[in-house]
């Protein structure tokens, strides 16, 4: 995020678009509520009628994957109703013209609605909510990004702050939610194909040199895969092996029949993680590794806080912490990694990575975390990117057109399926699904459906539903709502049995290689028969240890 | 400097922006007052009167909470009139709390025992007022039907903290202040189990509880604060980055707690709060595995796995290229050990195929 979690609390205007916050950030969520109280115009964009939009002062229910319309629509209300923010825009951007040109002839609220099916004067209202608020912040999440016009839509968020001018002050922003506890960590780490440690680049000679001599190797200049691409290419036959750490893809990526193809055609493949998951019963060899309460380390949180994990219990059996395990292999691949613990790995990151220049495990003991760009051992910290100026100088804004999702619906698939989180589970259920109360709360996996589409189903919360995509099909439960938009259907991905990425497309975005799972066509069909079971088929493997 | 007031708390001037309560200028000066209802993220409701405090020229007492401080204001926090009158709202309260801390899951870490230590009130004290809760028509079952919080309302001195939190904060507004006659409870709309409410268990209500009155269900049984460590550390739920306290006994994890931290400032949510039972499963990997030729996993001794991975390795990159392997570093590890994966695959393997699931 540009921004800090607590800003929230005294933004005058929040528009959230593509996020559950309430169920997925709870705690981020509860920060909003207090801005909306504080008085704060709360605008939500989301397909379904979750708690923040129902809290929400403007509620705009779009169809999944119309994103970028809506949000050009309130630019061109923005433009014509000369509302944009002229200062901001001549001194710290570039590219206005183009944009507004775009925007203003092709992007009226009327023609949108028919794209989006937000009724025109709902969208003017919130653009000029949104455009006279003196802080508004923009939160989004996965809603925006999942999509194969994912870049696009991001774009989009941007020049929406940008002509506005919410951003590089306190309050305001463009704040993606970071899904998992490091994800942001994991990316500044260089978990990317690209990258090297703090977004410097494998395709930089001068970077690349740094860590050449920091190593003691000669790094390789040839670009790498995306996961996407690597299970594809196991597919193919271009990968042999993986090795894999703490994922379960066999539950959270796209299409999970290929997935599992792509798996089994490999020559090898390790996974190191905690529990047997669906992903490690398909390996050569399983490594057994430490819980996060098992081992000292930091995480980076959305607001690129790096704060201190702690030990508390003793990893269980032979289980060892990650950073341990790699060491040791690393060693026997003739690369020796060794060091006396987590504090002494983060050192050599600081040296080598300068955003996170003045991070060391001995100032973070205080608890109050280092938001990085953090260059020195001074340094206090950023609350807020962006302040006097943009990294690469002005602000560009981009003219972008609304382009659809890969997958329409037809007469054989009527509906838009569309994936999600649910407060009481995370990511591939592994964890949540094994405590007792969350479990209970909500022990398997559903569908929500719009209540008129279910009558005209003839179908009633609980009947089980057969549901089919162009890649696979499950059964599940399913629960009748009014709350959902018609035509969409929306399924939490936790769950293993009957798991929503069977169904979901694995096109990608072209750019940052997302694969759209927040939409896909399928059918629902009631099943008749009692007592089918809630589990998928189409050559999905249930719990087998054996090839 | 216009926006600054400067008054004295117990003899110590003390310098505070406009707007602050006595509490705050009190804060400022080093001086503690006790508080029961007050909570820094919530409004001021001046409930329960434990704050009290003498002002020079004031008529009565004033609540140093929600009194706002003023310019020349002389405060004391001390005097033998605060201290009676202190008393006598934690004799009312003691009075009618049922006196089990024996068996109490909170003892230890329950602001109203630490205050009538503190001021030595039994309960017994205030005349036509003997200690028994079942006499005042407030005799409540305990609310335990959901899997996370229990609910003992005999304990509950209304002090309203969890109604404001779960209104102001969380936006649910799942209990509220109801009253029947001559009694008031906090509750839930009809009386319902919470689980039928809007509550949404994140707890927050239980982490600002000044007594015993809402508690885990979790750990019930299995240790006291005083029994257990305390283990600062970051949740690993979400994004958000909250800040938990692990408690662990005997090197078990029984609990856990929300914390003070920058990113959640106390609050937590469910997970964080009771979500942490899977550390401990018997499902956990404990030893390695190596896929054995009848298919099935069979045993291994690390030194026996990382040999096989590695000469695996070596023997596909000496016959496939290093891009023929690819690997995929988490977003539940480490800062730290993304680091080594990443540093490890390019300049062990030699292969820029590194990548986790930061798009899913
Ligand atoms: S657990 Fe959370 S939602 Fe439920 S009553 Fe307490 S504060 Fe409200
Ligand atoms: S349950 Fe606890 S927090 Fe709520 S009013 Fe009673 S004593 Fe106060
Ligand atoms: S307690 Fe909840 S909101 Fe906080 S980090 Fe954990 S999952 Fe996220
Ligand atoms: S703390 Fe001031 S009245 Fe309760």
């Amino acid at each position: 995020m540009t921004n800090s979690n607590w800003e929230f609390e005294h933004s005058e205007a929040i528009f959230i678009i593509g996020s559950n916050t309430t169920e997925a950030h709870p705690v981020i969520g509860a920060v909003v509520e207090r801005g909306r109280q504080a008085g704060a115009t709360l605008i939500v964009a989301d397909p379904r009628q979750t708690e923040m939009a129902r809290r929400a002062d403007i509620h705009l229910q779009h169809i999944p994957g119309t994103d970028v319309a809506l949000l050009n629509a309130m630019m061109h209300v923005i433009v014509t109703e000369e509302l944009q923010n002229r200062e901001f825009i001549a001194e710290r951007t570039e590219g206005y013209a183009e944009l507004a040109g775009l925007v203003a002839k092709e992007y009226s609220p009327e023609r949108a609605e028919q794209i989006t099916g937000v009724p025109a004067g709902q969208i003017a209202a919130a653009a000029r909510a949104f455009a006279k608020a003196g802080r508004g912040a923009i939160l989004y999440s996965m809603g925006i990004t999942q999509h194969t016009t994912g870049v696009d839509n991001v774009r989009s968020i941007a020049n929406l702050a940008m002509i506005t001018g919410n951003i590089g002050r306190y309050g305001t922003g463009v704040n993606p939610l970071r899904g998992q506890s490091n994800v942001q960590g994991a990316c500044d780490m260089a978990a990317l194909p690209g990258n090297l440690p703090g977004y410097q680049l494998v395709a930089d000679a001068a970077h690349r040199a740094k860590f050449e001599n920091a190593w003691g190797v000669e790094l390789s200049t040839r670009p790498g895969m995306t996961l996407t691409e690597m299970i594809n290419a196991a597919a193919d036959g271009g990968i042999k092996a993986m090795y894999i750490m703490g994922e379960n893809p066999m539950i959270s990526d796209p299409d999970l029949n290929h997935v599992e193809e792509a798996l089994r055609s490999l020559d090898f493949l390790v996974v190191q993680d905690i529990f047997l998951t669906e992903t490690a019963r398909l390996a050569d060899v399983v490594l057994p590794a430490a819980a996060y309460a098992e081992k000292d380390g930091t995480f980076t949180n959305t607001e690129r806080r790096v704060q201190l994990l702690r030990r508390a219990v003793p990893a269980p059996g032979e289980s060892r912490a990650d950073w341990q395990i790699i060491g040791d292999l690393s060693a026997r691949l003739g690369h020796p990694l060794s060091y006396r613990g987590p504090a002494e790995i983060m050192d050599e990151i600081a040296g080598l990575t300068p955003i996170y220049g003045g991070v060391s495990h001995e100032r973070l003991a205080s608890g109050a975390g280092l938001q990085w760009p953090c260059p020195d051992r001074t340094h206090p910290g950023t609350p807020f990117l962006h302040r006097e100026r943009f990294s690469r100088g002005r602000g560009q804004f981009a003219a972008i057109s609304y382009r659809p999702a890969a997958e329409q619906t037809d007469g054989e698939y009527p509906v838009i399926l569309t994936t999600g989180r649910i407060l009481y589970h995370f990511h591939t259920g592994t964890m949540t699904r094994r405590v007792a109360g969350l479990h209970a709360t909500v022990p398997e996996g559903y569908i929500e459906i719009n209540d008129r589409d279910a009558a005209e189903m003839g179908l009633a919360s609980g009947d089980k539903v057969r549901l089919t995509s162009r890649r696979g099909s499950l059964v599940t439960v399913a629960r009748v709502l009014p709350t959902v938009l018609r035509g969409v259907a929306f399924m939490p991905f936790h769950f293993a049995e009957g798991a929503a990425n069977v169904l979901t497309n694995a096109a990608f975005d072209p750019v940052a290689k997302i694969p759209e799972l927040k939409v896909c066509a399928v059918r629902i069909e009631p099943v008749a028969a009692a007592g089918a079971p809630a589990v998928a088929d189409a050559g999905q493997t249930q719990g087998g240890g054996v090839r | 400097m216009a926006d600054q007031l400067r008054l004295t708390v117990d003899g110590r001037d003390v310098l505070v922006p406009a707007g602050a309560t006595i509490l705050g200028a009190a804060e400022a000066a080093g001086v503690e007052i006790p508080t029961l209802c007050h909570h820094p993220l919530l409004k001021p409701s001046g409930a329960c009167r434990m704050c009290l405090v003498e002002v020079e020229g004031a008529r009565g007492l004033l609540t140093a909470c929600s009194t706002p401080a003023s310019g020349g204001m002389i405060v004391r926090t001390r005097t033998d009139q605060v201290v009676a009158a202190r008393r006598t709202v934690l004799e009312l309260l003691v009075s009618e709390h049922p006196l089990d801390c024996l068996t109490c899951e909170s003892t230890g870490d329950c602001r109203l025992q630490d205050y009538a230590y503190e001021y030595s009130v039994t309960g017994r004290d205030v005349a036509g007022l003997p200690n028994t809760p079942a006499a005042d028509g407030r005799q409540a079952k305990l609310d335990d039907s959901n899997p996370f919080l229990v609910r003992d309302l005999n304990k509950c001195i209304l002090c309203g903290r969890c109604v404001r939190i779960c209104h102001e904060v969380m936006g649910y507004g799942a209990i509220d202040f109801v009253s029947r006659g001559a009694t008031t409870k906090v509750t839930t709309a009809f009386d319902v189990p919470l689980e039928e409410s809007p509550c949404v268990f994140c707890g927050n209500c239980l982490t600002i509880c000044p007594t015993g009155a809402l508690q885990a269900k979790t750990g019930r049984g299995l240790g006291r604060s005083f029994q257990y460590d305390r283990v600062r550390t970051i949740c690993t739920f979400c994004g958000v980055g909250c800040s938990l306290d692990l408690h662990v006994r005997d090197g078990r994890i029984i609990g856990a707690s929300a914390a003070e931290g920058p990113a959640n400032r106390g609050l937590v949510c469910v997970k964080g709060h009771f979500g942490h039972d899977w550390i401990q499963s018997p499902d956990r990997l404990t030893t390695p595995l190596i896929r054995a030729g009848d298919g099935t996993f069979r045993r291994a001794t690390w030194d026996e796995a990382l040999d096989l991975v590695a000469s695996r390795l070596a023997e596909i990159k000496a016959a496939h290229g290093p891009d023929a392997i690819g690997g995929l570093a988490s977003a539940k590890c480490t800062n730290e050990e993304n680091y080594l994966f990443q540093r490890m695959m390019r300049a062990a393997i030699g292969t820029n195929n590194v990548d986790h699931c930061a798009r899913l």
